[in-house]
């Protein structure tokens, strides 16, 4: 099967227009005063992310990951068709609550994004914006093929192939969809992995920021927030 | 009432009993609501462990002073509502730091809290923070209207503001209780009761399914430990208000405890068989039934 991802997007030259509200302008504020306004710079910070260190004594961290992963946080944020198979997890026939999962609707409060299904372009940057509001430790886990290689969608003009060049992602649930007993058991890997302390993605994204910038950068062609918007 | 300083560590063991109990009886009463909806539910130590995994988050961001204290007012809240009313009656070392005007002070701290995360949410700068808190004070004004006038009803009939008397008035057999000498004031305040527990049919305010979860929508990590925290403080502080005046107070921890999770089960139970009211309709709701049974207990006193 041919890749079509390295070319995906890339040979597109096209420039957006910033839009007119994020433009820097000068604004006379009602008692006469004048103002320069520059949105992308005074609604953000620009700090770019940082290394967390792991906490100095081995057991203290065992026992952190121990609660991490026994408290997993998700954000509700669904983007495919794989937010449909998310969706039973809060029901009596499967229960994810007591495994300590829950869902928080702000990705201040989350620990977990599921990117559940293929992601457009357009989603890529609502998806991008989220985990970097996210708090670290933090874990990104794909669903279903279309976040492995594209899946079904591996020749659509508009969607990424592999979510991996563009977020760290601590784990893959195969399936096209993955029904809800393989998401309780990827729950159950996803624990065993942070218990080990192999989920470190947040760092991994701080490490390697430029990497997925210059990914991100090249198929958001109307990139219009500040490189790390937390 | 005069101080000692071995109150303090007396009453930071009261503090450590009801952040256990509190965190222990939440989840017990979530794993209840979700048996009822037939679901397993969460374990019961589960909260112990979002506490732990909250203080253990790496980064952290701030918005400001103001927001920095928005968790530590709503804590000191529940905290103050704790340490200045008598947990359990006759007992040297759970008094705390009762004296004879604690009933007022109680209403204040009540509403210290909310007034405290209103200007801590504000502060993060999102809007529906902003509209989550401006929702929560109203709401919560209208609720605890009944309870004010039950007080003042529960004031008059025993001619004291100090809790540790009303309570001294209701020993001595459960028709002393104020349950059966005032019943109007007592459902007035129950009114209340319901009203400010945040549970449902009057959580719209803090309901993750509503404009996403309200005044704490960006608070995480820490910030978000300490309102866990106060927020299993609080109900049980709370209860142990209405326990005292209402319910002639405890004895002991054991009945303590009872009376408190029997009390916590009102909301829960009325929680579960309703649905969600929306903000003007809980308004509405409290100012035509809570309000007039207020005032008719102030009348019949």
């Amino acid at each position: 099967m041919k890749d079509v991802d390295d070319k995906f997007l890339k040979n597109i030259d096209k420039e957006f227009p910033l839009r007119e509200e994020l433009r820097p302008r000068t604004v006379t504020t009602p008692d006469g005063q004048e103002i320069e306004i520059e949105p992308l710079k005074d609604y953000f910070c620009e700090a770019a992310p940082k290394v967390h260190p792991k906490a100095y004594i081995p057991i203290v961290e065992n026992f952190y990951n121990w609660a991490r992963a026994n408290s997993l946080w998700i954000l509700g944020f669904g983007t495919g068709c794989g937010a449909i198979e998310m969706r039973p997890l809060m029901t009596p026939r499967f229960d994810a609550y007591r495994y300590g999962i829950q869902w928080r609707p702000t990705p201040r409060q989350a620990n977990l994004l599921m990117i559940s299904g293929y992601l457009s372009v357009k989603t890529l940057k609502r998806a991008v914006r989220a985990y970097e509001q996210m708090q670290g430790p933090k874990y990104v886990v794909g669903l279903g093929s279309c976040t492995i290689n594209g899946g079904m969608y591996w020749d659509s003009y508009n969607t990424i192939k592999k979510l991996d060049q563009y977020l760290p992602v601590d784990l893959y649930i195969a399936g096209c969809m993955p029904r809800p007993e393989a998401l309780l058991a990827g729950f159950m890997d996803l624990k065993k992995l942070i218990k080990a302390g192999k989920c470190e993605g947040a760092n991994k994204y701080a490490e390697n920021f430029a990497f997925y910038k210059e990914n991100q950068k090249s198929v958001i062609k109307d990139w219009d927030m500040p490189d790390y918007n937390w | 009432m005069t101080f000692e300083w071995i109150q303090v560590p007396y009453a930071l063991a009261t503090l450590f009993i009801i952040l256990n109990y509190g965190l222990l009886m939440t989840a017990v009463v979530q794993k209840l609501a979700a048996r009822v909806g037939g679901r397993p539910g969460i374990p019961v130590w589960q909260n112990y462990i979002d506490l732990v995994k909250n203080f253990a988050l790496r980064s952290k961001i701030s918005h400001g002073v103001m927001y920095y204290l928005g968790p530590v007012f709503r804590l000191s809240g529940g905290i103050g509502l704790i340490f200045f009313v008598p947990t359990i009656y006759g007992s040297t070392w759970a008094q705390n730091f009762s004296f004879a005007g604690d009933l007022i002070l109680a209403l204040y701290f009540i509403f210290f809290g909310t007034l405290g995360m209103a200007l801590g949410a504000g502060e993060s700068g999102h809007p529906h923070s902003a509209i989550g808190v401006s929702r929560g004070l109203a709401q919560v004004t209208a609720a605890e209207l009944p309870m004010a006038l039950a007080v003042y009803a529960i004031a008059i009939q025993y001619q004291t503001l100090s809790i540790t008397e009303i309570v001294a008035a209701q020993q001595g057999g459960l028709f002393n209780w104020t349950l059966f000498t005032n019943p109007i004031a007592v459902a007035a305040a129950m009114f209340a009761y319901v009203g400010t527990t945040m549970r449902s049919p009057f959580d719209v305010v803090i309901a993750p399914q509503e404009i996403p979860i309200g005044p704490p929508t960006e608070y995480h990590s820490a910030y978000l430990a300490l309102m866990q925290t106060n927020r299993v403080i609080f109900p049980i502080a709370k209860t142990i208000i209405y326990m005292n005046i209402f319910f002639g107070g405890a004895t002991n921890w054991a009945e303590f405890a009872i009376k408190v999770f029997l009390l916590y089960m009102i909301p829960a139970v009325i929680g579960v068989v309703h649905p969600r009211f929306r903000v003007e309709q809980s308004i509405r709701f409290f100012l035509k039934w809570g309000l007039p049974v207020g005032v008719l207990a102030i009348l019949m006193v």
